[in-house]
C-alpha cells in the first residue's frame, strides 16, 4: 500500500511499461513515414492514410468486422448477463457446477481449440439442420460464445457487490419480479454491462483465429485481411491502418475508463451520503 | 434459458466423438478410423516435437513474465492510490488493443532493418544486424510482450489485498526487508503467482499468431501445426486428433487455474 518504492523496483516497472508501449509508438511513427522503405525516414506524410480510403478490400473487411462486433457483443451481453444472474441468484440448481465451468472455460481455452471445435459443430449442424451456412452467422455465433464468458465474469462481480435488499424492497412494495429487475437491478449493473459490451466489441474486432476457422468463403474480417497482408511482408498502409485501429480503441478505452471512474465515484458519494 | 445456451456451448467446446468422425472423409469407418488418427500422432514425430517445443516455450516465457511482472505488480501495489489507478490503466490499455497489431508492431522493432538493429548499428555496438526475426528468440519476445499484462494484473490483485500489517509486524520484530519479503509477502502471493502463470502459460502453449508471424520454420508450435494441418493439408480428422491431444495436455493447468480462481472468488 503506502511506502516508498525502491529505485530498482521503479526501474523494472518503467522497463515493463516501455516494453509494452515502445513497439506501438514506433508503429504509429512509421505510419507517417513518406518513404515506403521501412528503415528510411522520408519525411512526414499522411499518404498511407489516403491510400487506405481507396482500398476496397480493407474497407469491406472493416465494415464486416464492425457489423459482427455490434451484433456479437450485444448478443454476448444479453446471454452473459443471463448466465451471471443464474450463477449469482440461484445457489443450487442441477448443472450449476457445469455451467460455472463452461462459462469460465473460454477465458482460458486456447483460441485455436475453440475455433476448431466450433467449426466442427457448425459443419455437423449444417449436415443435420442445413443451418447455419458459414459466413456472417457462424462468426457471430462463435464470437457470442467466447465473449459471453467475459461478460458473465464482469457482471457476476458487479451483481455480487450489489445490494440484494433493494430488489426485495421493490418487490415488497408491489413490483413484479420483471419490473424490479428492470427498474432496480438493471441500473445497478448498467456500468458493468457497458464495460463488458465494450470489451466484447474489442475482443470481437480483434479476433483472428476463431474467425478464420468458422468463416466461409468471401467473409473476411479485418484481422483476417491484416494477417494475410502481414504474412506477405511489411506494408506501409498496414502501418496506417494499425495506427488508426489502435488510436480508436485507445480513445474508446480511455473515455470508458473515465466515465466508469466518475460513475463509481458518484456512487461512492451517494452511498456515503445515505449512510449519514 | 442460460442453461439452454450453455448446453449449446458445451457441444461447441467439446464435440462428441462421433462429430469428429462426421467430417472425416470416409463416413463408413467409425471408431477404427478415429484411432488411426491418434496413432498417427505418435508415429509422425512432428507432433511430438511440436508439443514439446510448445510446452517448453510457454514454460520459459511464463517464467520470464513472472520475473518481470512480479516486481511490476509489487511496485504498483506499493504506489499511492492515485498513482496506482493510473499505472493500472497503463498496464490494462495494451490488453485492449489488438493482439495481432501488437505482434505486428513488435516485428517493426526486431526485424533485421528494424528500430533495434538500426539503433545498435548507429551506436556502433554491432557491425551486422542481429537476426532475431524467424528465431525462437522472436517467439519468446512476442509471448512476453503480449502476455505481460495477464501476469501483472492477477499478481497485483493478490498483492493489493495483502494485509500490510503483517509486513509491518515482521519488520517491527526485527526482520530485514528481504526476509519480510521472502517469508511473508512471497508465500501470501502464491495464489496470484499461480493465476498469473496459468493465464500466461495456457494461451501461450496454444499460441498461433506469434510463432506464425515472428517465428521461423524451426519454431513449430502446436497451434501452428494444427492450423497447417487444417488449412494447408485439409486433414480435418488429424487436426481434430491434434486438438484433442492438446486439450488433454492442458486439462491439468486449466484445472489448477479454475481451482485457485474459485478459491480467490470465495475469499
Amino acid at each position: 500500500m503506502e511506502g516508498r518504492n525502491s529505485p530498482l523496483l521503479f526501474a523494472i516497472l518503467l522497463l515493463g511499461i516501455a516494453i509494452l508501449y515502445i513497439p506501438i509508438l514506433v508503429l504509429i511513427a512509421y505510419s507517417f513515414n513518406a518513404s515506403s522503405l521501412v528503415n528510411v525516414w522520408g519525411g512526414f506524410s499522411t499518404a498511407w492514410y489516403g491510400q487506405l480510403l481507396h482500398n476496397r478490400q480493407v474497407l469491406e473487411a472493416a465494415l464486416l468486422s464492425v457489423e459482427v462486433g455490434f451484433v456479437a457483443s450485444t448478443g454476448a451481453v444479453i446471454m452473459g448477463t443471463l448466465a451471471a444472474i443464474a450463477l449469482i441468484r440461484f445457489n443450487a440448481f442441477p448443472g450449476r457446477l457445469l455451467l460455472t465451468g463452461m462459462v469460465n472455460a473460454p477465458l482460458v481455452m486456447p483460441e485455436i481449440i475453440t475455433g476448431i471445435t466450433q467449426l466442427l459443430l457448425f459443419v455437423s449442424m449444417l449436415q443435420l439442420l442445413s443451418w447455419p451456412h458459414r459466413g456472417f452467422t457462424t462468426i457471430v455465433i462463435a464470437h457470442v460464445a467466447f465473449c459471453m464468458a467475459y461478460v458473465a465474469v464482469t457482471v457476476q462481480s458487479r451483481l455480487q457487490s450489489a445490494d440484494r435488499s433493494l430488489e426485495e424492497a421493490a418487490m415488497d412494495l408491489g413490483a413484479s419480479p420483471a419490473r424490479a429487475f428492470i427498474d432496480v437491478t438493471l441500473p445497478i449493473i448498467a456500468p458493468a454491462l457497458l464495460s463488458s459490451w465494450l470489451l466484447s466489441f474489442t475482443l470481437s474486432l480483434d479476433d483472428l483465429v476463431i474467425s478464420s476457422f468458422v468463416s466461409g468463403p468471401g467473409a473476411g474480417t479485418l484481422p483476417m485481411v491484416i494477417y494475410s497482408k502481414v504474412k506477405l511482408g511489411v506494408s506501409p498502409d498496414i502501418n496506417a491502418l494499425a495506427s488508426l485501429i489502435i488510436c480508436a480503441v485507445g480513445v474508446c478505452v480511455i473515455v470508458a475508463g473515465v466515465v466508469m471512474r466518475r460513475t463509481e465515484r458518484r456512487r461512492m458519494l451517494e452511498v456515503q451520503a445515505a449512510g449519514r | 434459458m442460460a442453461l439452454k445456451i450453455s448446453f449449446a456451448e458445451t457441444a461447441a467446446r467439446v464435440p462428441p466423438f462421433t462429430e469428429i468422425l462426421h467430417v472425416s472423409p470416409d463416413h463408413r469407418l467409425h471408431l477404427s478410423l478415429s484411432f488411426a488418427n491418434y496413432k498417427y500422432l505418435f508415429t509422425d514425430e512432428v507432433y511430438g516435437v511440436a508439443y514439446l517445443y510448445s510446452l517448453r516455450t510457454a514454460f520459459f516465457s511464463t517464467l520470464i513474465c513472472l520475473a518481470l511482472g512480479y516486481p511490476m505488480a509489487y511496485a504498483i501495489s506499493r504506489a499511492s492510490k492515485s498513482v496506482q489507478s493510473v499505472l493500472l490503466f497503463v498496464i490494462i490499455l495494451p490488453f485492449w488493443t489488438s493482439f495481432l497489431l501488437r505482434v505486428y508492431a513488435l516485428e517493426g522493432i526486431i526485424r533485421d532493418n528494424g528500430l533495434l538493429n538500426t539503433a545498435l548499428l548507429h551506436l556502433g555496438l554491432i557491425r551486422h544486424p542481429l537476426h532475431i526475426m524467424r528465431t525462437s528468440l522472436a517467439v519468446y519476445l512476442g509471448i512476453i510482450y503480449s502476455y505481460l499484462p495477464f501476469m501483472v494484473l492477477p499478481l497485483f490483485a493478490t498483492l493489493e489485498k495483502l494485509d500490510h500489517t503483517l509486513r509491518e509486524a515482521a519488520a517491527d520484530l526485527g526482520s530485514p526487508p528481504w526476509r519480510v519479503f521472502s517469508e511473508i509477502t512471497l508465500p501470501l502471493s502464491v495464489p496470484g503467482i499461480i493465476a498469473g502463470s496459468m493465464l500466461v502459460f495456457i494461451p501461450a502453449v496454444g499460441e498461433f499468431v506469434i510463432p506464425s508471424l515472428l517465428g521461423g520454420p524451426d519454431t513449430l508450435m502446436i497451434g501452428r501445426v494444427l492450423w497447417d494441418e487444417f488449412f494447408g493439408n485439409h486433414d480435418w480428422p488429424v487436426a481434430s486428433a491434434v486438438a484433442i491431444a492438446f486439450l488433454v495436455l492442458l486439462v491439468g493447468p486449466i484445472a489448477i487455474y479454475q481451482y485457485y480462481n474459485a478459491r480467490q472468488l470465495e475469499a
